[in-house]
């Protein structure tokens, strides 16, 4: 079963860290090496990917359109779901990126029996989504400040924020946590829900179990098995500034850690993870309807074999001239004939 | 069947979730669950058609019904028919009636009026399952039937009128 | 049944009897199994051929072997991989899908059907197994763990199963968070199959015909003149106005194009009596053209190549003829090619001007590129200036609701247009409920050419859904007719109704217009298009004589 595949795989990944920076001792690898390939390989591979879309080309004009098209003057359009310029596209696709806008479109009155509105429970996977994708960013986003020195206003900003409850040394910051529990959501529902569970793959399962492990372990190493943070920071700036070294006396928890983000990055180009670039150029969705006012071109056009009019109108001309129908060359051939018959004579 | 009634009243609902989980099963699991999950009958006409005509049969048995029985019966043997099923599986569910009841019954089934009286109910049922297959049947008639006018309406009007029919041969639409 | 007092328990009825089919173990290996009544006869030979189509043979879709020429796995590779560099689409939605799940029950196949193939996600793997197998290097080297599989004779069966019991109605991707498109993957599924002459013989007739008669029911010149001559005889009954169409007439100022299924079809036949009755009335200067005699095209339901080819004629013909724009007739996979993809496929001739009505004057600026306008825009327009003088009441015996076809919701963004013209022809209007119309329509079951009879168990699941909304306003206010923009509708709803709800019957938005129309000199109307008694006016009339 796929799950129990991914999560061995997430295991034996825990298990390489813990050998290769606990008992070999390579840190050199897990804190330099790895993390360095895993950028590497996460730029180019997303890099190549995009380009690779972008090259693609948009043969036809196949916005979906989810609202009234731009049309009579007195009919008012939806700008957001059947945008007719650039700018409305723009916030068609911001709506999308930001909010999930289509996925939101489960959240909806339901009606029950005997018609009565029953509110349905199909929000659950916007929110889960919504609720795992910002806790991811924002932890993302707070993690810069082991890459810059001193550290940015924004992520101070938000660290502030983060903590904001103020429990425990150091100070709780959410969304570690929602993150965490948003993956397992993401990752039950898989489990428990037959339908999803059906179309699961491994590769469904894998990212999700590995993010938690990433989340977890963060956890650990912030709240229960201490890290001496300066030291990690010396590691982080050394990374960012091209000048890598490794201090010694870092917890193996952190190479754990940083074992880990390296593995999702690096599989992140290879895997569907890659509709964090995939969305922006999703031909249904960033498209103008506005293809009878704009023609598009499709780039690879080619001639095709036609049956033209005048081949339609050899076949079918003394039918078409006995119903009245007028034809092309009657006159033409009429005159030939004549010709013809004159000749004889 | 009084008293018999009486039991079936009271325990109404148990007997309904019984029999709609009983004809969900017969889909893939994946399809039951999801059958079974959404309750507006518009995205799931066929967990909410099936669920509405249980419920209208039992209201039925148990003389609360006000609309024919038939009517209910059609709306979930109509699905069937153009399910998946033979004609024995589209019916078969009417006949598990009998097994539930005696589940919810329970206990009083010592009594022997009651014995007695699930006796008459049996053969109720029993007559409701060829009312069934009768439906069942009908239904698939009904498919037919729709073939053969929907080739007429196609074609037929104009072809009449205009004394085309034999082209009907020469075209295939 | 009288010894009844042991009955066997649940359990060992359905031991004894095997009902519980739910398909074991990962849908991978789940093998296909051609049900009758879910798919569609193979296409004879003879279509092929007259298309320039390969592997035209004599074959059955229940034969065990489909006479695929030798080398076919090379072929459909070769041409996956052709595709997956032409479409953006294509290459996309076989990477970025994340197995969510929000489109699983979107589906009207799969809510009609309970088949999980049906689920839109799954439709997708089917192609997707095929892609990461042969196109990634993940696939290639993980095999099955990575959710590839090879492709086989039986998997290339199945991909042709599901291809065509999707009717390419994009209700998945209205929900999908990446807009992915089931419709442009069922598409290109019918491509790769169609290059090893697997089409269905209820499309490829029909491509043939229109190929080079000109339209789908392969009707000669004189025959759709004569049709049409037909419906104005009864127009004539009906209004005692004699309407004398022009064909092929050069220096028209606009070109009439329809589905022909609306010059042969009941009900079909009404809504072009509706158009024939308004543009009379207005005195357009237009023609029909019997060789652009097809506003549909089963083309798109083979191949893009197969769509364009059978659009040459639209253009073509507007060019020969020098009108100077196109009104295109109701209809729904046609109005999302014209939209989407016509003037893609060819170049608008120079002749063409930008839609301007000669009654309003409006332009019509969103048709500037195109220079198509949808008859029920031109139509919304006249009503708006208050061009037509209109008597709602003679429509006032129908209580109607408006069916939103898929292609022209979620293809085109056509919504009020129709309403409104429905509302100022008719009094009583009603919707279905709010998420079964608009962009969220349920198809009807039968398009993408699967409106056939040998699959219509296929069709009236697929329906259900549709139907299921039509019966709530059915018995909630009483509606009893079903209009719509779409020929395939006129075709395939009313056989829908008649199973699921009696006592609905189906028309054209035009045809509502012709009953409604006050066309000058007409007598007084005692029928309707139908020619049946017009309820509340046949009696007045017998009184006043």
């Amino acid at each position: 079963m796929g799950v129990w595949f991914s999560f061995w795989v997430v295991v034996g990944l825990i298990l390489v860290a813990l050998i290769g920076a606990g008992l070999l001792n390579l840190s050199v690898i897990f804190g330099v090496v790895f993390p360095y390939l895993a950028l590497v390989v996460f730029l180019v591979g997303l890099i190549y990917r995009v380009v690779q879309w972008g090259k693609t080309p948009v043969p036809f004009h196949i916005p979906t359109t989810c609202g009234q098209q731009k049309s009579l003057s007195w009919i008012k359009y939806s700008k957001l779901e059947s945008p007719a310029t650039g700018w409305e596209v723009f916030l068609r696709m911001f709506l999308e990126v930001v909010a999930f806008r289509s996925l939101f479109r489960n959240l909806r009155t339901e009606m029950g029996p005997g018609f009565r509105p029953v509110y349905g429970s199909s929000k659950w996977l916007w929110l889960g989504g919504i609720a795992f994708h910002y806790s991811f960013l924002i932890v993302f986003l707070r993690h810069l400040r082991f890459f810059t020195q001193p550290p940015s206003k924004l992520v101070s900003i938000i660290d502030s924020f983060d903590g904001f409850l103020q429990i425990g040394h150091p100070h709780l910051q959410l969304t570690g946590v929602v993150l965490f529990f948003a993956a397992l959501y993401l990752f039950l529902r898989r489990l428990y829900i037959p339908q999803v569970r059906y179309i699961s793959l491994p590769a469904d399962y894998f990212p999700l179990l590995l993010i938690m492990g990433i989340a977890g372990s963060g956890i650990l190493m912030r709240y229960f098995i201490k890290t001496d943070i300066t030291k990690v920071k010396e590691l982080t700036m050394g990374l960012a500034t091209f000048h890598p070294k490794v201090p010694e006396g870092i917890g193996v928890i952190f190479y754990v850690h940083i074992f880990l983000v390296s593995v999702l990055f690096a599989y992140f180009p290879f895997s569907k993870l890659v509709h964090l670039g995939g969305v922006f150029l999703s031909p249904t969705r960033n498209l103008a309807n506005n293809s009878r006012m704009k023609r598009h071109i499709n780039p690879w056009d080619y001639p095709v074999k036609v049956h033209t009019y005048e081949e339609y109108e050899e076949e079918f001309r003394e039918k078409m001239k006995m119903a009245g129908i007028p034809v092309e060359k009657d006159i033409e051939e009429e005159e030939t004939e004549e010709k013809e018959q004159e000749e004889k004579e | 069947m009084e008293q018999l009634r009486e039991v079936l009243r009271t325990r109404r609902d148990g007997i309904v979730r019984r029999w709609f989980d009983y004809i969900i099963e017969t889909y893939p699991e994946e399809t039951a669950a999801f059958l079974k999950s959404k309750r507006d009958p518009f995205t799931n006409p066929v967990g909410s058609t099936i669920k509405e005509g249980i419920e209208g049969i039992i209201d039925y048995i148990v003389g609360e019904g006000e609309e024919e029985v038939q009517t209910f019966l059609d709306r979930i043997i109509r699905i069937r028919a153009v399910q998946d099923f033979k004609p024995s599986e589209a019916v078969e569910f009417v006949f598990h009636l009998k097994d539930i009841v005696r589940a919810e019954v329970g206990m009083r089934l010592d009594e022997p009026e009651i014995r007695r009286q699930l006796r008459e109910f049996d053969s109720s049922v029993d007559k409701l399952a060829l009312l069934a297959f009768d439906i069942f049947m009908e239904c698939r008639e009904k498919i037919y039937e729709l073939k053969a006018t929907e080739l007429k309406n196609m074609t037929y009007k104009l072809l009449e009128r205009a004394k085309l029919l034999d082209e009907l041969d020469k075209h295939k639409w | 049944m009288a010894k009844a007092a042991k009955p066997p328990k649940p359990e060992e009825i359905t031991k004894t009897l095997d009902y519980r089919k739910t398909p074991k173990g990962p849908w991978i290996d789940t093998k296909v199994e051609f049900r009758p009544g879910m798919y569609c006869y193979g296409t004879r030979p003879k279509y092929l051929e007259e298309v320039d189509m390969p592997n035209p043979r004599e074959w059955s879709t229940s034969d065990e072997d489909w006479k695929l020429p030798e080398n076919w796995k090379e072929i459909f590779l070769e041409g996956m991989e052709d595709r997956l560099r032409k479409h953006r689409s294509f290459r996309l939605f076989m990477d970025i899908c994340v197995r969510c799940g929000a489109c699983a029950d979107k589906c009207h196949f799969y809510i009609g059907t309970g088949d999980p193939k049906n689920m839109p996600v799954l439709r997708a793997e089917l192609l997707r197994s095929i892609y990461r197998r042969y196109f990634t290097t993940g696939g290639k080297l993980l095999k099955r763990t990575a959710g590839a599989r090879e492709l086989t004779e039986e998997v290339f069966k199945e991909l042709w199963y599901y291809a065509y019991q999707c009717t390419e109605c994009r209700r998945c991707s209205v929900f999908c968070p990446y807009g992915i498109d089931t419709a442009e993957i069922t598409i290109m599924v019918r491509e790769l199959v169609n290059l090893l002459g697997c089409n269905t013989d209820w499309i490829m007739g029909p491509v043939a015909n229109c190929y080079h008669k000109g339209n789908h029911l392969g009707l000669e010149p004189h025959t759709i003149q004569s049709n049409i001559e037909m419906m104005c005889d009864d127009i004539e009954e009906i209004t005692g106005i004699r309407i004398e169409p022009t064909f092929n007439r050069k220096g028209a100022e606009i070109l009439f194009v329809t589905p022909s299924g609306d010059l042969f079809a009941v009900p079909g036949v009404y809504t072009a009596m509706g158009y024939l009755m308004l543009f009379h009335e207005l005195g357009l200067d237009y023609t029909w053209s019997t060789y652009a005699s097809e506003g549909g095209n089963f083309g798109f339901f083979t191949s893009l190549e197969m769509a364009k080819r059978l659009y040459y004629k639209v253009y073509a013909e507007a060019e020969r003829l020098g009108v100077k724009f196109i009104i295109g007739g109701e209809c729904g996979h046609m109005w999302r090619l014209w939209h989407q993809y016509l003037a893609t496929f060819w170049k608008p001739p120079e002749n063409l001007e930008t839609p301007k009505s000669p009654i309003t004057g409006t332009v019509f600026e969103h048709a500037s590129a195109s220079k198509v306008v949808h008859v029920v825009e031109f139509t919304a327009d006249l009503i708006r200036h208050g061009k037509l003088k209109l008597d709602p009441s003679r429509n006032d015996h129908l209580r109607v609701t408006f069916h939103d076809s898929c292609n022209t919701s979620r293809g085109m963004g056509f919504f009020e247009e129709p309403r409104y013209v429905i509302k100022n022809v008719c009094n009583h209007f009603y919707e279905m409920p709010e998420n079964t119309i608009r962009e969220k329509t349920f198809c009807c079951g039968s398009g993408s050419g699967l409106n056939a009879s040998e699959n219509m168990e296929l069709r009236m699941r697929g329906g259900l859904p549709r139907a299921n909304a039509v019966r709530y306003v059915h018995e909630k206010y009483g509606v009893n007719m079903l209009a719509n923009v779409c020929a395939i509708d006129r075709a395939a709803l009313p056989t829908l109704m008649q199973y699921w709800v009696p006592g609905v019957e189906v028309c054209g938005v035009h045809e509502l217009v012709g009953n409604a129309l006050v066309m000058t000199g007409e007598k007084k109307r005692t029928m309707d298009l139908r020619l049946e008694p017009l309820p509340g006016f046949e009696e007045e009339e017998e009184e006043e004589e």
